[in-house]
């Protein structure tokens, strides 16, 4: 398994319910996962927790075989920098970065820059021409290829996607979605994607409701 | 990893110029006034210590008399014929040249002090030259460029060795210029060898002076006061420039607040993320520092020539009016600017440290927690407004005084804010119209983003109404005192005791009455100072302005039982009336009178012309205070000039020499106006800066009011207004503070800096002029974002409302 899930809790400071009540579930390897439910569910909190941005409360998350529980912050920077990539919704790239540095970027960090790959990356996701543009000069759904492009330069083990196609239209996230994969299943990473789409999450190999705190 | 890293930080300066410039500029305008204002204070302190080197070279052995200040002939002969290696020094202060200076006369052939560059202005210059008439003077060439060539008197040859304001020279020609015909000084103890006896048996009337002499930490003790508040302007301006560089450091990371969270996320460590930001802030302080100084050493360049005017005629301090580049003020600079830049962004590093990975990015958020913090902010400035008071109970002098400066400026600075708050809160209460609420609204929203600028704004306003109220009631003070003080209308100096008396005997008939000025170099309060002998004249009854007097302390002074004496003196020593005056040995007299006497740091006393005489039977009488009939002045001038060949500058009418000694005062502050100004400046460059970092956080402000119907340039016109008004806000809080300032600086700092008190007056012509410059400094600060404002495309405005901005 590339990714475990065991009962996982997580409270907010003030709240007397646990936004995650024993959360569990796992993702094999090259296996594209959706995890859909309603706001406020606690699939963002999920994911955030399993990308080791933020502390859990009890259980226990695995990637690749390492619990996180026990982690200093270095070590899950770490895991980050190293096995994990991260697609948000507001596409969060580097604004002062043009497009071709910001699609290097996290492979420049972990030290596996590949020019040859991320041009085919960028060839596939229609960024070629817009390399030395910057991200204000770039519509949402280039913007969002971007930061897909970006993810899967690092070719890491799993992929974790954060309402990626939120903040487009439909058109424009059917073929941004289409694109991403695409390229997914051709890198073999394993992907695990938050959606409120029952939509989006038809088209994944497998869909997890979370409801209460659990996958119901 | 870190090259990435660094790639991204920096590029983000790449993408904003506009606010590198203002970080670096900021940063380079701290530390080139602060620089600027060490740099004039190393120069003048070099030269002082290089003065004291001169006249004492360290480690010197130097035989002064026990009594009295000349070395008996006797002594000296007697040391050479025992086999001492004594050298003879004559020193004393006198015109040469048409300036006034220090002569040293030396044996220049034996004596330790000689420079060794004289080649190489001189080279042709032989032993025969340095003993034969009219021998050489060795001066530095500041000196010698103030100095009139005299084609009778000794050959003027320079040197970079020997100080400004000193004549070096062989002892028989420094007799001639002192006209000290046979007297010793002090004798240097050569090394080379010993006598046949202990030189303490062989010249009794000696003892063995400290290594350096007494006159020379009486320039350094008397220019102190002066370079510390020079030091605390060039402080201030510091602080000023450091509000920039906070503002802009804030505003920089929060803006690159989304990036770092990013970077955090991909797994960028906080530790090597938070050094990547120490090394790019070092290096941003060392790229500004290097600026600053560049800066700060064209400043003080050019404002050391009237530095140095300013020293050599409030102090009789010589300073060189050109400067040299020194390492310990470039480190000194450089680590200022380190240091400043280091304090100035620690509440921003510290932030980003405490920066939660997963919360939300937006430069609101920055303003929204100076919010918070305004109540700790108010009470924190009440603390340090306190703590000056309490700074005046704890030191004393000069220390307290700056000990409540800095208090009153910086708690002030602190309360503004949360005082503002307030103003605009009532203001928005009270506003009728939508359109007048929002802008009340607004700029309560933008207050905390522009506080920083309008806390250097409020700093240089109070500084400018201070040191100006403090300046100006000087001037009032100074003027009717000269015209109080300088009651003769020709002031006449003679060649000898005997012109003197021939001239008195021509001007009875002519004039209408005439005063003798008779005075002895001596020391009062172990300080140099001056005995002035008078004569019972209506003249001094009538126009010697006195601050505090006994009954009948003219008649007292006149009978020989009292002694009048300056501020300065008073205040030096202590004394009050009746206390009694060592005027010399075994001649002590209490304290009729004190008076003020502006202008001049030493110690002065009074007394009755014959008790004078009576002591000092030798005491030259070669000037003249005359008092001549209306419209008379012009034709006497003339006849004395035919009967008595005096020439011009041997008579000084007392427009001269009022026009002078204004022009003197004027000079002194040159300074002190130039640091006004460029501190003032400073502080428009923040509200600039303030402005335009600011620019992108407004449009979600404006946005929204503009689809509502407002046009880009009735917005633009709001801008303007904004400014201004907040602007003038901040100075009507200046007011106040600047006055306390002036108190301060009239009632402290000026009787610590220069021994003398000033009655406080209020120039609200000069106010209104500043308040106008403040407003217009803020308007002008505002016009370029207003401009961009008024042309910007409706199409950026849009994007406000797109999700996808």
């Amino acid at each position: 398994m590339v990714l475990t899930v065991e009962n996982l809790v997580k409270r907010y400071p003030g709240s007397d319910r646990p936004v995650l009540r024993g959360l569990s579930l796992s993702v094999g390897a090259g296996e594209t996962v959706a995890l859909t439910g309603e706001s406020g569910s606690g699939k963002s909190t999920a994911l955030h927790l399993i990308a080791g941005l933020d502390h859990l409360d009890g259980g226990e998350i695995t990637l690749g075989g390492t619990p996180l529980s026990g982690l200093s912050d270095a070590a899950r920077a770490d895991l980050r920098r190293n096995r994990v990539a991260l697609i948000f919704q507001q596409f969060n790239l580097i604004p002062s970065l043009t497009v071709d540095q910001n699609l290097s970027f996290h492979a420049r960090l972990a030290g596996r820059d590949d020019p040859q790959w991320r041009a085919e990356i960028a060839g596939r996701l229609g960024l070629a021409d817009l390399g030395a543009r910057y991200p204000e000069a770039l519509s949402g759904g280039q913007a969002q290829r971007v930061a897909i492009g970006r993810a899967l330069a690092l070719r890491p083990p799993l992929l974790l996607a954060d309402e990626p196609t939120g903040n487009l239209d439909e058109t424009t996230a059917g073929a941004v979605l289409d694109l991403m994969l695409d390229l997914v299943r051709d890198t073999g990473a394993a992907l695990l994607l938050v959606t409120h789409s029952d939509k989006v999450a038809a088209r994944l190999d497998r869909h997890l409701h979370l409801s209460g705190g659990v996958v119901a | 990893m870190i090259r990435a890293v660094a790639q991204a930080l920096l590029s983000h300066w790449r993408r904003h110029p506009g606010q590198f410039a203002t970080l670096v500029l900021g940063l380079a305008l701290a530390t080139a006034l602060w620089s600027a204002v060490q740099a004039i204070n190393a120069e003048a302190r070099a030269s002082y210590a290089q003065a004291a080197a001169l006249l004492t070279p360290q480690d010197q052995p130097v035989l002064v008399p026990r009594q009295g200040d000349v070395v008996a002939r006797g002594s000296y002969l007697a040391l050479r014929r025992d086999g001492w290696p004594v050298s003879a020094v004559l020193d004393g202060d006198t015109r040469f040249g048409g300036v006034s200076v220090t002569v040293m006369g030396v044996d220049m052939l034996s004596s330790p002090v000689m420079p060794d560059d004289l080649g190489d202005s001189a080279p042709d210059l032989g032993p025969v030259d340095l003993l034969t008439a009219p021998g050489i003077a060795i001066v530095s060439p500041d000196t010698a460029a103030r100095m009139q060539s005299d084609p009778d008197g000794p050959r003027l040859i320079l040197s970079e060795q020997v100080p400004p304001g000193i004549v070096l020279t062989d002892i028989a020609v420094a007799e001639a210029l002192l006209d000290r015909r046979g007297e010793i000084s002090r004798l240097f103890l050569l090394p080379d060898r010993q006598g046949r006896r202990d030189w303490a048996q062989v010249a009794p009337d000696l003892q063995l002076a400290p290594s350096r002499a007494v006159s020379d930490t009486d320039t350094a003790r008397l220019t102190d006061s002066f370079h510390l508040n020079l030091t605390a302007f060039g402080l201030l301006s510091f602080a000023v420039g450091l509000f920039i560089v906070q503002g802009t450091v804030g505003l920089a990371q929060e803006q690159r607040r989304p990036m770092l969270r990013t970077l955090r996320a991909l797994g960028v460590p906080l530790r090597l993320l938070m050094l990547c930001l120490v090394v790019e802030l070092a290096a941003l302080a060392l790229l500004a520092g290097v600026l600053g100084l560049g800066l700060g050493y064209g400043i003080a360049a050019a404002l050391l020539p009237d530095v140095a005017a300013t020293l050599r005629g409030l102090y009789g301090a010589d300073a060189p009016g050109s400067l040299t580049l020194r390492a310990p003020w470039v480190l000194a600079g450089l680590g200022m600017t380190l240091a400043g830049t280091a304090l100035a962004s620690l509440q921003s590093l510290w932030r980003l440290a405490q920066l939660p990975l997963l919360a939300s990015a937006s430069p609101q958020g920055w303003a929204r927690a100076a919010a918070r913090s305004a109540r700790w902010q108010a009470l924190g400035g009440l603390a340090l407004v306190l703590a000056g008071m309490l700074g005046t109970v704890l030191f004393d002098g000069l220390l307290a005084g700056f000990a409540l400066l800095a208090g009153l400026l910086m708690g002030a600075a602190l309360i503004l804010p949360p005082v503002l708050g307030q103003v605009l809160r009532i203001g928005a209460r009270r506003a009728r119209t939508p359109l007048a609420q929002w802008v009340w609204a607004d700029l309560r929203a933008q207050l905390p983003g522009l506080s920083l600028a309008l806390m250097a704004l409020l700093l240089a306003l109070a500084a400018n109404i201070g040191v100006g109220t403090m300046v100006s009631s000087f001037r009032l003070t100074f003027t009717g005192w000269l015209d109080q003080r300088l009651a003769s209308d020709l002031y006449i100096t003679t060649d000898s005791d005997a012109q003197t008396q021939a001239l008195r005997d021509w001007l009875t008939p002519r004039v209408d009455g005439m005063v003798p000025i008779r005075r002895v170099e001596t020391r009062l309060d172990g300080a140099p100072g001056r005995i002035y002998g008078v004569i019972d004249d209506p003249i001094y009854r009538e126009h010697w302005p006195l601050l505090a007097a006994a009954p009948m302390g003219w008649d007292q002074i006149f009978d020989q039982r009292g002694v009048l004496v300056n501020e300065q003196l008073a205040r030096r020593a202590g004394l009050g009336l009746g206390d009694p005056v060592e005027l010399g040995a075994g001649w002590s007299l209490p304290v009729v009178g004190i008076y003020s006497d502006y202008g001049n740091p030493e110690g002065q006393a009074i007394v009755a012309l014959d008790a004078l005489l009576a002591r000092h039977p030798d005491l030259p009488d070669r000037q003249l205070g005359v008092r001549v009939p209306d419209g008379t002045l012009p034709a006497l001038m003339d006849d004395l000039r035919d009967d008595f060949g005096l020439e011009r500058d041997a008579m000084v009418d007392q427009a001269t020499l009022k026009a002078v000694s204004l022009r003197v005062f004027e000079k002194t502050f040159v300074v002190t106006g130039a640091l006004n100004v460029l501190t003032l400046g400073v502080a428009g460059f923040a509200l600039l800066t303030a402005f335009l970092t600011l620019w992108t956080m407004r449009l979600p402000q404006l946005a929204p009011v503009w689809a509502m119907g407002l046009t880009r340039a009735h917005l633009a016109r709001l801008e303007l207004l904004r400014s201004v008004a907040l602007a003038a806000l901040a100075f009507v809080l200046a007011l106040p503070l600047g006055l306390g300032l002036a108190w301060v600086l009239l009632t402290v700092i000026n009787v610590q800096a220069f021994g003398w008190r000033l009655p406080m007056y209020l120039f609200p012509l000069d106010w209104l002029r500043l308040g106008g410059l403040a407003l217009l400094a803020a308007a002008l600060a505002a016009v370029i974002p207003a401009r961009r404002l008024s042309r910007l495309p409706p199409a950026h405005l849009l994007r406000i409302f797109a999700d996808d901005r």
